[in-house]
């Protein structure tokens, strides 16, 4: 192929005599003296690889009865093999990323983001910068040798300390090349790793796709196999749970609790309305392009600007959903939820329940707690700051008074409040008072924080429960109401699903699925922000309107994660139903 | 007799070492221990023995059927009646796989209802079009003929999509029809290995081992083949409708094939019946085009034909344009009720790409007013086809609907529009090679796999005709991939998809259209054309100087560089962007808007390219980032598309795949993974289930291949002394 591109002409003066003489030694090496296919596969396509003396092959493979075997005609175009120099011939096959260490659960010290495939190497060198760093910019590493680095992100701010762990191919989990990135064992770090991977070029690992991996390249035994290919096809969460039991016993680092089938889960997903919507407009503009691509003659000249400001608002969507994504940032910064209540209705009850600890000091003295106190919760992986504040009242004690005021600041800057009263007093007249205050401090920051009533000591006063609705009708500011006993434990859930809902994350299973729902919608945008940044440098250069329509595809599959055959369809059918076309 | 005998039994041969030379087989399990032992075994091998290859079989059974038929002649004129390849149809499905087969030296017998009517246009006159070009090049790359006739025969050619993007770039020709049908058939009456003959075949003659023996004619002949090809189009149990009234035709005026339909209903098959139709002609005579607008011709002419003998310019007549006015809509909503569709007495729509006027009316009520193309039909003919105007009203409605039409005030009509119905069997019982599933050496092509369009007819028709000369001669068979070009999509369409509708190739149909363009479907094509034996030596030597001058302009584009000076600054000009010093021809060609034209203008061109060299070299040079993609892209994923599913794979004995995934899958029986894929119903699961499928059997295989070795090993170990060559032996004996 290099001698080609040097002397064609030379070259291929010759090519004939050279390909006789080759296909005679073709003939006469005598093939090894056994019967596994395998085998026999391998060097049928050693021979063309090594023998072929063009780029363009004819490819012929047995299959059962005679004369049906077929010659297969890779698409080789002359002209660009002419072109291609080793270095660009293509890696095959696509490289995954997962977390593979198990997350909600309590914090784990480290936790392992894995990388497989062909450019594992590669993308790990794009965001792993190795703490001895060679002069050479290319990350090459040894083969099961760990190196110590730091994870950066694509603005090169470091993410986490880690250890990269390389396995080259054959000699891992999957047979392919395989880079495990250590980070530390908190959720959002991991996830982050995970993220700036996927930047990276990764593709994220469908359920159980390491261990299918594995399986094809020849690893695992049928049993074994034979999980795997039912937790691929496992209809239900609880299916898909039975069929990883069985592979857990004969494998380790499996985390796969997912069903392949996300579509049914993505509809309760933060991101997934607009993944349609930006799919439906993807899909409405390949249908007028390409439109007038095959009935030139039969419609009205495209209107450029509309298609353009059209993209554009697409990508702005992107950008804005990627940046502003609740979760995402939730993930970084957490969340900080105060409590607040008259004295002694249990705030810092409830923090010590919520937070399993001892955090507060609780007595039966109201106005025990006199400054704010913080203490961590995770509530389905996401990193919450309980405040802990003085009771409001209106005081004469300057300990207090000055606590008091704490109070409200910290209520101010809260992502979240959740209002305490106390089930045994019912609604006074002083949390009228109370929620006036806090309403004051809403309207003061323009923003409106929502507000969850907690009716504490349920346990004191079972009725409340019934009796409520008619005492506090009036304050339908609270977005949520939740009945809660600190001492027992009762209504933390209801708590944290009130929480997870005020924050839109509701209807979250557990275990993290609903993340890795999110997450891979969050890949979906990715891809599809590239998809469109390419878009917008084609229509900058002026390219012809054809070419729009290749990253406008390529927008549409990563939203849709179906086939190129199915959006051909989907966009003739769309063509038809809406233009007068045909002759 | 014998002569015919050992004359075929010598080309097997050769067929096979052949064969064996030219594509690097992977042996099947009972002969994998040398290929080159195993073809010399073969060769002198009986037939009788039951691993003996599918063409040694078929050849003891003609020769036993012919001998034993009830009238036999002997030496007289049997002899004649034995061919290599059969096509049944003359059309262009039918034109280009007689042409291929005999090309390749098989003896070819064409048989149509009709000789005068081979290569008849009974639609449109025109060859080309979005999509439909890059067809017609791929068929002239391959060898094929459509692209010369039309390039010979055309009355106007159009470039469209000109500034869209080479991919999408189209060629459209609107031929002359006489002209066109009559250059076809002295071509193939002039094409050595091949007989014409006019004849009704009502019956295929079959094997004893599922295989084709030939074909029996409505008045009884037999002709025996090993390879036979059905190019029915619209006759098979053809029916025209104009209006409510009906009649059996395939045609308008010719009558349509009776019993062919039963006979293969008989052996097996599934057939369905599609819908089409043809607007009526007009006396150009009768027509007044002072107010209406013209379309010309480019002023410069493309070709389809890569062969630069073809490309002989002649005067372009002109098209125009007219538009359905107020009055034609009228009259079509107050006769709604006498159209087949609207009436309710044909069930069955239309294409969706091809709707009636009265379609068109209906279903966009706010649009005023259609456009409606005015086309000659030829020079020496006075039809004028009317575009866009294809109605199922009845015959006395249609002048005065014509008349509507601005300058047909007063026109006169010459025929009637028509639907035709038609059987057709849907291609999933075909394989990618074209020749069923069922039937050993059976081909189908055109539009009895569903599909519409001389263009796919021809296409259809030339791979067919490449495959069932190779059959007849036992060598492999070739299938074009699905990404290898238009081709393969069209085929990978049709044996993969369930189609409601007469099939039409489109642009946005082909996934990877930016690396399946007309500029290079000879690169793509010709060398496997060359291989096999259909682009002779002169066109081979013409395509090699092509790539040659082409590769050698990039590199000059590539090393030749400019400071400053007028190029710079038109260049700079007309991009908009600066140009840097020492700048290489490549990176200026790069810049938006650039042609290689302004290179040529100021003398940094190189004039012993051609055009079309020059259009090569700008497209890749320009778009070489999109394109690399692209072909990475593909890569990527070809890796796994294509690999082969086994063909005895029973699909309702995977539990892992979805109820539905099961029975298509069993329907259409794919080849491969991809096509897999790619038929509806089948979810990514499945295929993922799939490949751990094929992979546990393979382990399977393996596990027991081990088993046996280690058993012939000891059995090796308790035998004192093996000969050499034993090994050989068994396996051929």
């Amino acid at each position: 192929m290099l001698r080609a591109s040097e002397k064609p002409n030379a070259v291929m003066a010759h090519l004939p005599a050279l390909r006789v003489l080759l296909r005679h030694i073709n003939c006469l090496i005598p093939p090894p003296r056994t019967s596994m296919p395998a085998l026999c596969t391998i060097r049928a396509t050693c021979h063309f690889l090594l023998l072929s003396p063009k780029p363009r092959k004819l490819h012929a493979t047995a299959t059962s009865k005679g004369p049906e075997n077929h010659a297969l005609l890779l698409n080789r175009d002359e002209r660009v093999a002419r072109n291609v120099t080793p270095s660009d011939v293509v890696e095959k096959g696509s490289t995954i990323a997962a977390i593979v260490t198990s997350l909600g659960g309590p914090p784990a010290a480290v936790g392992i983001v894995r990388l497989s495939g062909p450019s594992a190497v590669s993308v790990a060198g794009r965001v792993f910068r190795p703490a001895k760093r060679s002069k050479n910019n290319d990350w090459k590493p040894t083969s099961h040798v760990v190196e110590y680095g730091v994870v950066l992100d694509s603005e090169g701010n470091v993410i986490d300390e880690v250890l990269a762990v390389p396995m080259l191919a054959p000699k891992s989990y999957t047979r392919e090349d395989v880079v495990e990135i250590q980070c530390h064992g908190s959720e959002v770090c991991l996830r982050r790793v995970l993220r700036t991977c996927l930047e990276a070029g990764a593709t994220l690992a469908q359920p159980g796709e390491f261990t299918l991996r594995a399986f094809l390249n020849g690893r695992l035994d049928l049993s074994q196999a034979e999980n795997v290919g039912r937790l691929i096809t496992a209809k239900s969460v609880a299916a898909a749970d039975a069929a990883l039991a069985g592979i857990q016993a004969c494998l380790t680092r499996i985390w796969f609790d997912l069903i392949l089938q996300c579509n049914k889960i993505w509809a309760c997903g933060g991101f997934s309305s607009l993944v349609r919507s930006l799919r439906m407009q993807c899909i409405e503009l390949l249908t007028e392009i390409e439109a007038r691509l095959d009935f030139e003659d039969e419609m009205p000249p495209l209107d450029l600007n509309i298609i353009m400001d059209k993209i554009h608002s697409m990508s702005q969507d992107v950008e804005s959903a990627l940046e502003a994504e609740n979760y995402d940032r939730l993930l970084q910064s957490g969340l900080q939820i105060a409590i607040v209540g008259r004295p002694n209705v249990g705030k810092s009850s409830l923090l010590n329940a919520w937070s399993k600890s001892e955090r507060a000091i609780v007595t039966e003295i109201a106005g025990t707690t006199r400054d704010v106190i913080e203490a961590s919760v995770s509530v389905n992986g996401i990193p919450i700051t309980l405040l802990d504040t003085a009771g409001i009242r209106d005081t004469d004690d300057v300990v207090e008074k000055i606590g008091v005021e704490r109070s409200e600041a910290v209520a101010r800057g809260a992502d979240l409040i959740i209002m305490t009263v106390s089930a045994v007093e019912g609604w006074t007249s002083e949390d009228t008072k109370l929620l006036e205050r806090i309403q004051s401090a809403k309207s003061s920051t323009g923003s409106l924080i929502p507000v969850i009533l907690a009716v504490n000591k349920i346990d004191c006063n079972p009725r409340a429960e019934t009796d409520w609705d008619r005492g506090c009708q009036s304050h339908d500011i609270f977005s949520k109401r939740v009945f809660t006993c600190a001492v027992t434990g009762q209504g933390l859930q209801d708590l944290e699903r009130a929480v997870l809902e005020l924050v839109g994350l509701d209807a979250i299973p557990s275990g993290g699925r609903q993340w890795t729902v999110n997450q891979r919608q969050c890949e979906q945008l990715v891809r599809t922000k590239e998809a469109l940044e390419r878009l917008q440098s084609s229509i900058k250069e002026e390219l012809p309107l054809d070419f729009w329509t290749i990253d406008l595809r390529d927008a549409a599959l990563s939203l849709g994660q179906i086939s190129g055959e199915d959006i051909s369809e989907e966009v003739l059918s769309n063509i038809f139903g809406k233009f007068c076309i045909g002759k | 007799m014998a002569t015919t005998t050992l004359f075929t039994l010598h080309l097997c041969r050769f067929g096979q070492s052949f064969s064996k030379k030219l594509f690097s087989t992977s042996p099947s399990s009972d002969t994998l221990l040398n290929p080159h032992h195993v073809t010399f075994h073969h060769k002198l091998r009986r037939p009788n023995s039951s691993s003996v290859p599918a063409f040694f079989r078929r050849f003891s059974a003609v020769a036993a059927a012919s001998t034993s038929g009830e009238a036999n002649y002997d030496g007289i004129g049997t002899a004649d009646e034995k061919y290599d390849v059969i096509v049944v149809g003359g059309g262009h499905a039918g034109c280009e796989a007689a042409l291929a087969s005999a090309r390749l030296g098989a003896r070819t017998l064409l048989l149509t209802l009709n000789i005068d009517r081979i290569a008849w246009q009974p639609c449109n006159p025109a060859v080309g079009g979005p999509a439909k070009s890059q067809l017609v090049h791929e068929v002239d790359a391959l060898g094929g003929e459509i692209g010369k006739i039309a390039d010979r025969c055309y009355l106007q050619k159009r470039v469209l999509n000109v500034s869209r993007g080479p991919a999408v770039r189209a060629l459209r020709a609107q031929t002359d029809k006489r002209e066109y049908a009559m250059q076809m058939k002295s071509v193939v009456e002039s094409t050595p290995n091949l007989s014409i003959r006019e004849a009704m075949v009502t019956d295929i003659l079959l094997g004893k081992n599922d295989n084709v023996e030939g074909v029996c004619t409505f008045f009884g002949m037999k002709f025996y083949a090993p390879s036979v090809v059905l190019t029915t189009g619209t006759f098979m149990s053809g029916k025209i409708w104009v209006g409510r009234t009906s009649m059996p035709a395939g045609r308008a005026g010719e009558s349509a094939s009776h019993g062919l339909t039963e006979n293969l209903q008989r052996l097996g098959f599934e057939t369905d019946r599609l819908k089409t139709g043809t607007p009526a002609r007009v006396d150009i005579r009768t027509v007044d085009f002072s107010g209406l607008e013209p379309q010309h011709g480019d002023k410069e002419v493309s070709w389809f034909s890569f062969d630069p003998d073809v490309h002989i310019e002649r005067e372009q007549m002109c098209c125009y344009l007219t538009r359905t006015t107020g009055r034609t809509h009228q009259i079509i909503r107050d006769n709604l009720h006498e159209t087949p569709t609207y009436g309710g007495w044909v069930e069955a729509k239309g294409p969706r790409y091809c709707p009636s006027i009265e379609d068109k009316i209906v279903r966009f009520q706010d649009k005023e007013s259609h456009q409606i193309f005015l086309e000659p039909e030829g020079r020496s003919v006075p039809e004028l086809y009317v575009q866009g105007f294809s109605t199922g009203l009845p015959e006395r409605l249609q002048l005065p609907l014509l008349r509507t039409l601005p300058g047909l005030e007063n026109c006169s009509m010459l025929r009637p529009a028509y639907a035709v119905e038609y059987d057709y069997l849907p291609a999933h019982q075909c394989a990618r090679s074209l020749m069923t599933k069922k039937i050993q050496g059976l081909f189908f092509s055109g539009q009895i796999n569903g599909t519409t369009g001389y263009e796919e007819a021809a296409a259809q028709g030339i791979i067919s005709g490449i495959n069932a000369a190779r059959y007849a001669d036992g060598k492999q068979l070739i299938v074009l991939e699905r990404e290898s070009s238009y081709i393969g999509t069209l085929i990978d369409d049709l044996v993969t998809k369930d189609l409601r509708e007469p099939y039409r190739m489109l642009t946005s149909r082909s996934e990877h259209r930016l690396l399946l363009r007309s500029d290079n479907a000879d690169s793509r094509l010709t060398p496997l054309a060359h291989e096999i034996g259909l682009i002779d030596d002169r066109r081979w030597k013409l395509y090699q100087e092509k790539q040659a001058r082409i590769s050698e302009e990039k590199k000059r584009l590539r090393s030749v560089r400019i400071s400053g000076g007028d190029l710079a600054a038109e260049v700079s000009r007309v991009s908009g962007q600066p140009v840097r010093d020492s700048s290489t021809l490549e990176s200026l060609l790069k810049k938006p808007h650039m042609q290689y034209g302004i290179l040529d203008e100021h003398g940094f061109g190189n004039i012993e390219l051609s055009r079309i060299e020059k259009e090569c070299v700008e497209i890749d040079i320009k778009y070489e980032g999109f394109i690399l993609r692209q072909q990475s892209q593909l890569q990527q994923m070809v890796t796994q598309q294509h690999r082969q599913l086994p063909e005895d794979l029973d699909y309702h004995m995977i539990t892992t795949l979805s109820i539905e995934a099961r029975e298509k899958l069993s329907k259409v029986r794919p080849q491969t993974i991809g096509q897999a894929s790619r038929v509806g119903g089948v979810s990514p699961a499945d295929i993922t289930a799939l490949l751990i499928v094929l992979e546990a059997n393979r382990r399977k295989a393996q596990e027991q291949s081990r088993y046996k070795i280690m058993n012939a090993m000891r059995a090796k170990a308790l035998e004192e002394e093996v000969p050499e060559v034993s090994c050989t032996e068994t396996v051929s004996s």
